[in-house]
């Protein structure tokens, strides 16, 4: 176990470099002079040098990019090249809105999905069933970000319950969670379909196999079974298509701050992209493909531990 | 609690898209008390099917005619909630196959602590130490330790003691053990049928056991059916069975070698020919095309069920009392 730990993370790390050096390959790459493009066309020689001196894009590719990881081992990400302030430090202020609204979205999927892929289970063939089934294909194919823009009509312009834009007060708990409401259910929307239809499908099969009969042989009743025999194996599918997930979570996030103008990485990336803020772009997706990679590497050591036949590969 | 078990007239049919397969039909047997009962024939005969049926465990796509009262209640006529009550309280039935009849990500601890649901009086830890002595007495040393283990981790004839304890735990009135042996190498089979034969010197509930060897039914049982095609074919005591075979079947069976009933056999002694296609059972009888002494009404009349002695029956037109 230990073992296939320490090769995960290994792989996740060079995964990490890869990304950066992709991403500095695209700035190279990419045609016309950022500074020209970020001041516009009039602006000074001395302005441009030193914008271009302040995104160490007058130093070979390579050697950006072996400084960029030197600083990064240190803590330091570089700095925005407009307010001078340190990556780190904007990307710590807009990670926790993002964070929690990803993972909000994320929990309320699971928690609706999870007993719908049951329930459609325990009541497979009835009308129920054909229900949910419908409206799991139904919402799966709804995009978030129109979803977030219907919601946004009906719920804060028409109906007034919600607001419209923002992240709610900073301290004030119950704005927030009322900011949240809106942007959590537009990204969970179609993982609930997704989750449950999942379930479902990877319960099905299991409701089939020979361990299931042998629990309904002993007389337990069906909810224990589907919600303990057969959802702790049916589960394990889920969980990777959630972990791989994670990562379109995270970039519907990104849509969907845009629509509601909430703070975040969503809205950090999209701002620095435009004004060609290089520091905070390779900043916040170094930061982001970590959070990522660590979600995948959590997940497959989940699977390991709920499974005690992998388990038991590792171990050997 | 144990009562008598009697099927009547118990016919079964699976619903395919090729059809229906008349796997059961017009089948009538009877169990009491202390008595061990034998289940013998080809594979696909229909064995599994009967007792999926008196266990009430048939798969979704199977109909069921006829009845089956267990202890003077006639289980068809049960609610579903009902019949769940009675599977694993007085019902139990240990399945073909020791490798997958448990669930592989829960403890087998975990698991036979569920089994006992019914037991409402008892708490988690008086369950698990039900579950130790009745590991110990189907001979798993180290019980306290086994419980702890996955399924995957305990050898093939280990999961077999432990699917018969965790029967046995429930108390049932009818053990029902379906080929218990036959996923077992020669010496685990010898061992598990020793453990049953201890078993049936201090139960005295019906234990039902079906095998496709000989030597096993020989070995454990009071009476014996013989299947065939989906039907009874011969019933009775064992000495009788054995000794004096009347159905033609059943002869054949026994006349391919008896010297071989103490060997592992992969299925039973092979006779010529084919068993006919359950989708369109024959009109006459089911042996007809492969029989020796088929005459003319053999072909187009279904035989009776000729009474040889009290529990002597063969289905056969050249059986006479
Ligand atoms: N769920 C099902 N759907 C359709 N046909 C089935 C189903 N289950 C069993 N059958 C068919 O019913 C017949 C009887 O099967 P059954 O399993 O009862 O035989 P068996 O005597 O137990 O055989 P074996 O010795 O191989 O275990 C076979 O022809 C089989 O193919
Ligand atoms: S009824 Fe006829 S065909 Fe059938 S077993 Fe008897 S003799 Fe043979
Ligand atoms: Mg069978």
């Amino acid at each position: 176990m230990l073992a296939y730990a320490v090769k995960r993370i290994g792989l996740g790390l060079l995964i990490l470099v890869l990304v950066m050096v992709a991403m500095y390959a695209a700035v190279f790459l990419v045609p016309g002079d950022p500074a020209t493009v970020a001041l516009g066309p009039r602006a000074t020689p001395e302005l441009k040098r030193l914008l271009i001196e302040r995104m160490g894009l007058d130093l070979p590719v390579w050697w950006q990019i072996v400084e960029f990881f030197r600083n990064a081992l240190t803590g330091n990400l570089g700095y925005d090249v407009w307010s001078n302030r340190p990556v780190s430090t904007l990307v710590m202020e807009a990670l926790p809105n993002t964070l929690i609204l990803g993972l909000t979205a994320l929990a309320v999927a699971l928690l609706i999905g999870v007993p719908l892929g049951c329930l459609s289970v325990m009541r497979r063939g009835t009308l129920a069933d054909a229900v949910i089934g419908v409206l799991s294909v139904g919402v799966i194919a709804v995009p978030s970000f129109v979803v977030a823009i219907y919601s946004l009509l009906l719920f804060a312009v028409t109906l007034r319950w919600l607001p419209a834009i923002g992240a709610g007060e900073t301290g004030d708990i119950v704005s927030q969670a009322k900011a949240l409401v809106m942007p959590a259910a537009a990204i969970a929307l179609g993982w609930i379909g997704y989750i449950a239809r999942m379930v479902r499908a990877s319960m099905m099969e299991v409701m089939g196999e020979p361990h299931i009969r042998t629990a309904r042989s002993f007389g337990l009743p069906e909810w224990k079974i589907v919600s303990k025999y057969a959802l702790r194996i049916a589960i394990i599918p889920t969980i990777s298509l959630v972990a791989v997930g994670l990562g379109s979570i995270l970039s519907s996030a990104v849509f969907v701050e845009a629509v509601f103008a909430r703070p975040g990485i969503g809205k950090l990336i999209t701002d620095a992209v435009n004004t060609r803020n290089y520091p905070v772009v390779m900043g916040t997706v170094l930061i982001m493909t970590a959070i990522y990679v660590s979600i995948t590497i959590a997940a497959d050591l989940l699977i390991a531990r709920l499974d005690p036949r992998v388990r038991d590969v590792f171990r050997g | 609690m144990s009562g008598s078990l009697a099927a009547s007239d118990l016919s079964v049919r699976y619903e395919t898209p090729h059809g229906a397969v008349h796997a059961l039909r017009h089948v009538d047997i009877e169990a009491h008390p202390g008595e061990v009962i034998g289940i013998v024939g080809e594979s696909g005969c229909g064995k599994s099917t009967l007792v999926t049926a008196l266990a009430n465990l048939l798969p979704a796509n199977a109909r069921i005619d006829g009845s089956i009262s267990y202890n003077g209640v006639d289980l068809a006529k049960l609610d579903a909630h009902r019949q769940r009550l009675l599977r694993g309280d007085e019902i139990a039935l240990v399945s073909q196959d020791p490798m997958t009849a448990f669930n592989p990500v829960l403890t087998i601890g975990d698991q036979l602590v569920d089994f006992q649901h019914h037991r409402k009086d008892l708490g988690r830890a008086q369950k698990r130490s039900r579950i130790a002595a009745m590991l110990g007495r189907v001979g798993i040393a180290d019980a306290e330790r086994r419980m702890d283990c996955y399924p995957h981790e305990l050898s093939g004839g280990m999961r077999q003691r432990v699917a018969i304890a965790a029967a046995l735990l429930t108390d049932p009135g009818l053990l029902i053990a379906d080929e218990p042996t036959t996923a077992l190498d020669v010496t685990m089979e010898a061992q598990i049928i020793h453990l049953m034969r201890e078993l049936r010197r201090e139960y005295n509930g019906i234990i039902i056991v079906v095998s496709h060897h000989l030597g096993v039914i020989a070995e454990l049982c009071d009476r014996v059916y013989v299947m065939y095609a989906g039907e009874v074919v011969e019933g009775g005591e064992v000495d009788a069975i054995f000794h004096d075979a009347r159905h033609p079947y059943t002869q054949a069976l026994l006349a391919c070698d008896p010297a071989r009933f103490h060997e592992k056999l992969e299925r039973l002694p092979t006779i010529p020919g084919t068993p006919p296609n359950l989708t369109q059972p024959p009109s006459g009888c089911v042996y007809a095309p492969r029989c020796d002494r088929a005459f003319a009404p053999c072909g187009s009349v279904a035989p009776p069920l000729v009474k040889l002695s009290a529990s002597h029956v063969a289905r056969c037109h050249a059986v006479t009392p």
